[in-house]
């Protein structure tokens, strides 16, 4: 049986390498000697390059600019989301599948044409940009994770959990807060966590709402084009990397470990 | 049980009257989020549409703001068209490479994996997946450098000729693999293989193993259960994952701008008109190109089924 699904196997085994190997690339060259090239096997290793990367303050401001607007545009799009989803759950009524339509819509489309549309809206308003109209851009697409999330969890929370509460003389308020907050909870801990590595990483949308401001992926984008500081991009391309990582695995974690309990 | 209700806030009231008044709730749910999306979104698309009728003043590079359909006239030249076909291609054929490649590890992944080892795949899939887009693509200039580590490889293998075939083939070579159009459909195939990999893998989930009992206690060989069961369940999940491979692929401009020989895709003619000629009226009317596709698109992934294996 296993000898016959031998192909299959070294295939799997081999797209997983095809995938993580790249990654790993990335962790090494982090800690190459070499400044200038891309050598391999690296001539030596060290962990200079890292006190330099942390003492580079074009670093510092961008990755202190990502994660504010990471934050910001996470709780935007968790507050939207939620709302739009409890409003679209068990419920009926016209226009009900263009809401749920329209709040996608922003993932469907290529990334550049909300870039690019957004842009016209700054161009058009003549609107400064800013700190918000990163935000916004991030949001657009933000609120549609944490709706896609939100709403799959609440298609399996069975509304007569509400009926029960409000029998029981709950108030709205009481009912969100004791009934339905605690049920969609992992959801909500999930998709903040995807919307915010999401935000973190995001580039395609942030060139056309940044103006001069960098957040990291742009600063990581402009020393791409024009080469300078290798070694400091490395340094950042690994930290990244780690950032990103690890809520992504706490999240699904977390939605494991939930599915399993709930059934 | 008797709840002491002794005294009833404005919290109670409110929401009691609310109760009473499911439109008023629905309204209150949906109206920030709606006049986020309306409002934001939807105005920026008018304003992406508007943007497109208006033109370049060719001597001050100023925005004119006369509606004119002059920009829409620059569009349509047999290079832009051009621009659309190969991306369009690029696009395909990236697709195409990511099912190739995407079934197998779905396939085994379903079938033959244990409950351990299923799980232990699928975080496998999510950190290329989540980990950092831009990061991923810098790696590969890292591994497709000519000092870098396949260069390296394929020299140590003795398979110089075979590289040296493949670059100096027209079309899809170049001075080296991070410069050529091979490189670059490398690097596509990496970045969005993962968008593949998960709905073939839920697509395929959902065939029950009595279809494929039943399949052979009718008298059917493996191969024939693949082909006649197997495979046709998991088209849905093939078109749902060629929907991201290919609008991410139809928009990007990322990769073509690091990786392969600066021929311009629509992504990248969109950033560039927008950015270094600043002509954001062409450039509103080029996501003419990717909407088009995509909606197209749409609509024949619709048809086979895409969106219920989403």
């Amino acid at each position: 049986m296993k000898r016959r699904h031998l192909g299959l196997r070294l295939s799997t085994w081999a797209v997983l390498l095809f995938l993580h190997i790249p990654i790993a690339i990335v962790g090494l060259y982090a800690f190459t000697t070499e400044s200038s090239a891309f050598t391999f096997p690296p001539p030596g290793l060290t962990l200079e390059w890292f006190g330099i990367a942390w003492d580079n303050g074009d670093v510092r401001g961008a990755l202190s600019l990502s994660l504010r607007v990471a934050a910001t545009a996470t709780v935007i799009a968790l507050i939207l989301g939620t709302m739009a989803a409890a409003a679209v759950w068990r419920r009926r009524f016209f226009g009900r599948e263009a809401v749920s339509l329209f709040v996608v819509l922003p993932i469907a489309l290529p990334g550049i044409v909300t870039g690019i549309a957004l842009r016209s809206a700054i161009s058009l308003g003549r609107i400064p940009f800013s700190f918000w109209t990163i935000v916004i851009g991030h949001a657009t697409f933000a609120v549609a994770i944490a709706y896609n999330n939100v709403a799959a969890r609440m298609r399996r929370t069975s509304h007569s959990l509400l009926e029960a509460s409000a029998d029981l003389g709950a108030n709205g308020w009481q009912t969100f807060r004791h009934v339905l907050l605690p049920q969609i909870r992992p959801a909500l801990i999930a998709g903040g966590m995807l919307a915010f590595a999401l935000s973190f990483d995001e580039i395609i949308v942030t060139t056309f709402t940044a103006g001069n401001q960098q957040t990291l992926p742009i600063w990581i984008f402009s020393s791409l084009v024009r080469p300078r500081q290798r070694p400091i991009t490395n340094v950042v391309a690994l930290f990244v990397v780690a950032l990103t990582i690890i809520p992504i695995v706490l999240a699904t974690r977390l939605t494991r470990n939930t599915e399993g309990t709930s059934g | 049980m008797v709840t002491e209700q002794t005294t009833r806030g404005p919290i109670d009231r409110i929401s009691g009257a609310l109760h009473h008044r499911p439109r008023l709730r629905l309204a209150l749910l949906l109206g920030l989020p709606l006049l986020w999306l309306v409002g934001v979104y939807g105005g920026s698309l008018l304003a992406l549409l508007s943007q497109s009728f208006f033109s370049i003043d060719d001597f001050s590079g100023t925005i004119d703001r006369t509606l004119t359909l002059d920009t829409w006239g620059d569009l349509f030249t047999d290079s832009n068209i051009s621009i659309a076909i190969r991306t369009t291609v690029m696009a395909t054929a990236v697709t195409i490479a990511a099912a190739i490649v995407a079934f197998p590890i779905a396939y085994y992944a379903v079938r033959f994996a244990g409950r351990r080892l299923r799980a232990v795949f699928f975080v496998l899939i999510l950190i290329p997946l989540w980990s950092s887009y831009l990061v991923r693509v810098y790696s590969w200039k890292l591994i497709l450098a000519r000092e870098g580590i396949l260069f390296w490889f394929v020299d140590k293998l003795g398979l110089n000729f075979l590289l040296d075939a493949a670059l100096s083939a027209p079309g899809i070579g170049g001075p080296s693999l991070s410069a050529s159009a091979l490189g670059q459909f490398i690097v596509f195939v990496y970045i969005w293989l993962p968008y593949m990999i998960l709905p073939v893998h839920a697509a395929l989930e959902r065939v029950p193993t009595s279809y494929l009992e039943a399949s052979a206690d009718l008298g059917a060989r493996p191969l024939q259960t693949f082909r006649t069961v197997i495979w046709p369940l998991a088209i849905p999940g093939i078109a749902a994952g060629s929907i991201f491979t290919f609008s991410l692929t139809l928009g990007d401009y990322i990769i073509p701008t690091i990786i392969g020989d600066s021929t311009p895709f629509v992504g990248l003619a969109i950033y560039s008109y927008q950015g270094v000629a600043g002509n954001l009226p062409l450039a509103a009317a080029f996501t003419f190109f990717p909407i088009v596709i995509m909606g197209v698109y749409l609509y024949v992934a619709r048809r086979v089924g895409a969106f219920e294996a989403l």
